[in-house]
């Protein structure tokens, strides 16, 4: 028994975090943001991607994490990533990082078309980034640079060219998100896995999404909890830092705490998508726990910064409208508990 | 990652398990927190001690059997979900054994473990004063010097004692030192509630158990420790003198995470709440669906802390154990615990003011946020050394 990253993974994570704090640091953050934003042209003429970030994350061969060996990657299993996913969250990392690098390599490397193959070395290398969606008509982030979609519908996961889908733009809170829904109705020639030749790999697609989107909010969560450490430490009233109240410690700590508890269940849920168990219930017990907990920590913080926090010129709001979205992506805080609802009352 | 038992450790839990089927009474054993329950109850510790499960984590010469602290997880996981009585040497062989370890000199740990573990000799903790609950470096309990017979005279007042009533020792902290302000200038000291100028009243607690003390000391001579078994007989100082603070503190963080509540025993409720929102839905009672979302915040919640403990156990193992950060399982546990709780008792409705385990085990939780130093304390605790805001 042995519960924690081991040291390589661990010393990896660190690596990415550096590389992180260099290029996604917070002026790269605010760039990715786009002028289409109206309301928030005072941030970046972006495209939602920090492609300094990228390339290092390429070049680390974070990309290539879970991409098979045979397909140019590092063929590593999903307990090696989910700390990186924590540190993307943290940084505020717009790209499709989850996406690309975890939800769709394991899906890609089990479909037997020579497409898959392809796209698979492609990510490694860090050439393309895959949007993915669920359903029909989905709504993707950073779905205007996309290169390629992953629709995963409940009986097939489908690759889409992204210069041939019809996408239409939509305005997010998030001004780094740059959604698109893509219009398309499902047709057989775009299918690279079918339930019936592997749906657990459709299944795992689906808790990985959770799982990954779940520690990329405790990353953001943590984030949000030490940029408000840092201001109540320095704001001062009355005479005192309004850190030294309790009122507001007591607040800071029940933000904590819900993020404290919701970490090593996507850890835990990281942990059988490695070694191939079902994850259906572990993903949705972090993904819901994540959820409400970023939720939480936004409200307190936002809270905790009084009127500054309450702008655009301060930088919570960067990463307080990620976690809105995030935390309601994949499945939110309710539909999360219901899986697991079902799962011990109902069946 | 690795989150897996080894061959030995299940087979560790095989020998748990099947020594507790045979073991544990089929019907549960009154309150230990009665005078009749307690008799029972000590019984109880007699047998888990004679076949080696009392203190499973401590070596073979203290009635332990040298298990690594995983397998003492999986020795309570078990515990628990046997339903096996509640632990009354629990203070003594969670709160202060790892005290005497620490502190302890040899001879100390000689005399006294072996005691305990045997259940021979009962501990109580005596901390808390009329006016030192929370703000426990207020104590005004004092010891004071005696040269001419040799050791310290202890005078003061303790409450909130649990099992005091029952118990055969108290441990606790002293002022030794009065011109001292607050936590400096305070010693720990272990006396026989039997020395003469002990006075000990129990009384009722919410749950009407008689659960709780107050002892009275009135010039209790402690004499100083000449390595005899007399003098220890009679009392001692764990660590040294006007050091007692932070000797305390060393419990407390026992006392907050690990040892004192260990994820067996939610797992065991959790599962029967499980149970029994299963027989409700069965017998076909009308449950509102924030009811069954209570049911599962609790279940989640207790994986959460199984998963957090098995985390915090790698750390120990690996030795970067938690420190202040225990104050977050302490919050945690304390409030899963009366959520869990709250969560049976509306599954019961109407029913859950009927007398029974439930209703027990509620009342029973609602001690959690308060005992082990109150979940205002420990959210101060997580902001201010965790977190790192200001004190002042």
């Amino acid at each position: 028994m042995r519960f924690a990253p081991t040291e390589e993974q661990a010393e990896f994570r660190s690596a990415v975090k550096a590389l992180l704090a260099d290029t996604c640091d917070i002026v790269a953050v605010r760039a990715s943001w786009g002028g289409e934003v109206g309301r928030h042209t005072d941030v970046g003429q972006g495209n939602g991607r920090v492609e300094r970030a990228w390339k290092g994350l390429a070049d680390m061969g974070v990309l290539g994490l879970l991409v098979p060996e045979a397909d140019g990657g590092m063929g590593m299993t999903q307990d090696a990533f989910v700390g990186i996913a924590v540190e993307a969250g943290y940084a505020g990392l717009p790209d499709p990082l989850i996406e690309t690098a975890a939800v769709a390599p394991p899906v890609l490397a089990s479909s037997s078309e020579p497409l898959a193959s392809e796209i698979l070395a492609r990510i490694a290398c860090g050439e393309v980034t895959v949007g993915v969606g669920f359903g029909e008509s989905p709504i993707v982030p950073c779905a205007s640079t996309a290169d390629w979609f992953l629709i995963l519908t409940g009986s097939a996961a489908h690759l889409l060219d992204a210069s041939a889908a019809d996408i239409t733009p939509l305005s997010s809170v998030d001004g780094a998100r740059h959604l698109g829904r893509v219009n398309w109705n499902a047709d057989d020639s775009t299918v690279v896995v079918s339930s019936d030749s592997d749906a657990v790999a459709l299944a795992a697609a689906r808790n990985a999404a959770a799982t990954f989107s779940a520690a990329a909010l405790v990353g953001l969560s943590h984030r949000m909890i030490d940029m408000t450490v840092e201001y109540v430490g320095e704001r001062r009233q009355f005479g005192v830092p309004i850190g030294s109240f309790q009122a507001v410690k007591h607040e800071l700590a029940d933000a904590a705490l819900g993020v404290e508890f919701a970490e090593p269940l996507a850890f835990n849920a990281a942990h059988l998508l490695s070694v191939g168990e079902d994850a259906t219930v572990a993903a949705s017990m972090a993904k819901s726990r994540a959820s409400r907990s970023s939720q939480v920590a936004s409200d307190v913080c936002l809270q905790l910064h009084g009127a500054i926090g309450y702008t655009v010129e301060h930088d919570l709001h960067l990463f307080m409208k990620r976690a809105w979205a995030l935390s309601r992506q994949y499945g939110d805080f309710r539909t999360h508990r219901a899986v697991v609802r079902r799962a011990l009352l109902e069946d | 990652m690795d989150l897996t038992w080894s061959e030995s450790e299940q087979h560790f839990r095989e020998e748990c398990r099947e020594w507790l089927r045979a073991n544990v009474p089929a019907e549960p054993l009154p309150s230990g927190d009665t005078s009749e329950g307690f008799a029972v109850h000590l019984e109880w510790e007699y047998l888990l001690h004679s076949a080696g499960w009392a203190v499973v984590s401590w070596p073979a010469a203290y009635g332990g059997r040298d298990a690594t602290l995983w397998e003492w997880l999986i020795f309570e996981e078990e515990y628990y979900a046997a339903g096996a009585p509640q632990r009354i040497t629990q203070n003594g062989i969670f709160l202060l054994a790892p005290t005497i370890f620490e502190f302890g000199s040899r001879a100390q740990q000689d005399y006294y473990l072996p005691r305990m573990s045997a259940a021979q000799d009962l501990w109580c903790q005596g901390w808390s004063e009329p006016n030192a609950g929370s703000d426990l470096a207020g104590i005004k309990s004092r010891a004071v010097r005696d040269d001419e017979r040799g050791g310290w005279v202890l005078s003061g007042q303790k409450t909130w004692t649990t099992r005091g009533a029952f118990s055969t020792h108290l441990f606790g902290l002293f002022r030794t030192d009065p011109e001292a302000e607050r936590h400096r200038g305070l010693t720990y000291f272990l006396a026989p509630l039997t020395a003469e100028g002990m006075t000990v009243r129990g009384f009722g607690r919410l749950d009407g158990d008689e659960g709780f003390a107050e002892v009275f000391l009135d010039d209790v001579f402690v004499p100083d420790d000449d390595g005899t078994t007399e003098t220890m007989a009679a009392g001692g100082i764990l660590g040294e003198i006007g050091q007692g603070w932070g000797v305390a503190m060393s419990t407390t963080s026992s006392e907050r995470g690990l040892t004192l509540r260990s994820p067996g025993r939610f797992r065991a409720a959790a599962a029967r709440l499980l149970e029994l929102a299963h027989d409700q839905i069965a017998a076909g009672v009308d449950l509102d669906p924030a009811v069954l979302d209570a049911v599962t915040d609790a279940w989640i919640d207790t994986e959460a802390y199984a998963l957090y403990t098995l985390r915090d156990v790698t750390g120990v193992v690996e030795g970067t154990p938690a420190g202040a950060r225990s104050s977050y399982n302490k919050v945690f546990w304390s409030e899963l615990d009366v959520r869990l709780h709250e969560a049976a008792l509306d599954l019961l409705g109407a029913e859950a003011e009927l007398d029974g385990s439930w209703m027990h085990g509620y009342e029973f939780s609602l001690s959690g946020p308060i005992y082990a130093g109150t979940n205002e304390i420990q959210r101060n605790i997580i902001a201010e050394r965790v977190l790192g805001l200001p004190r002042k």
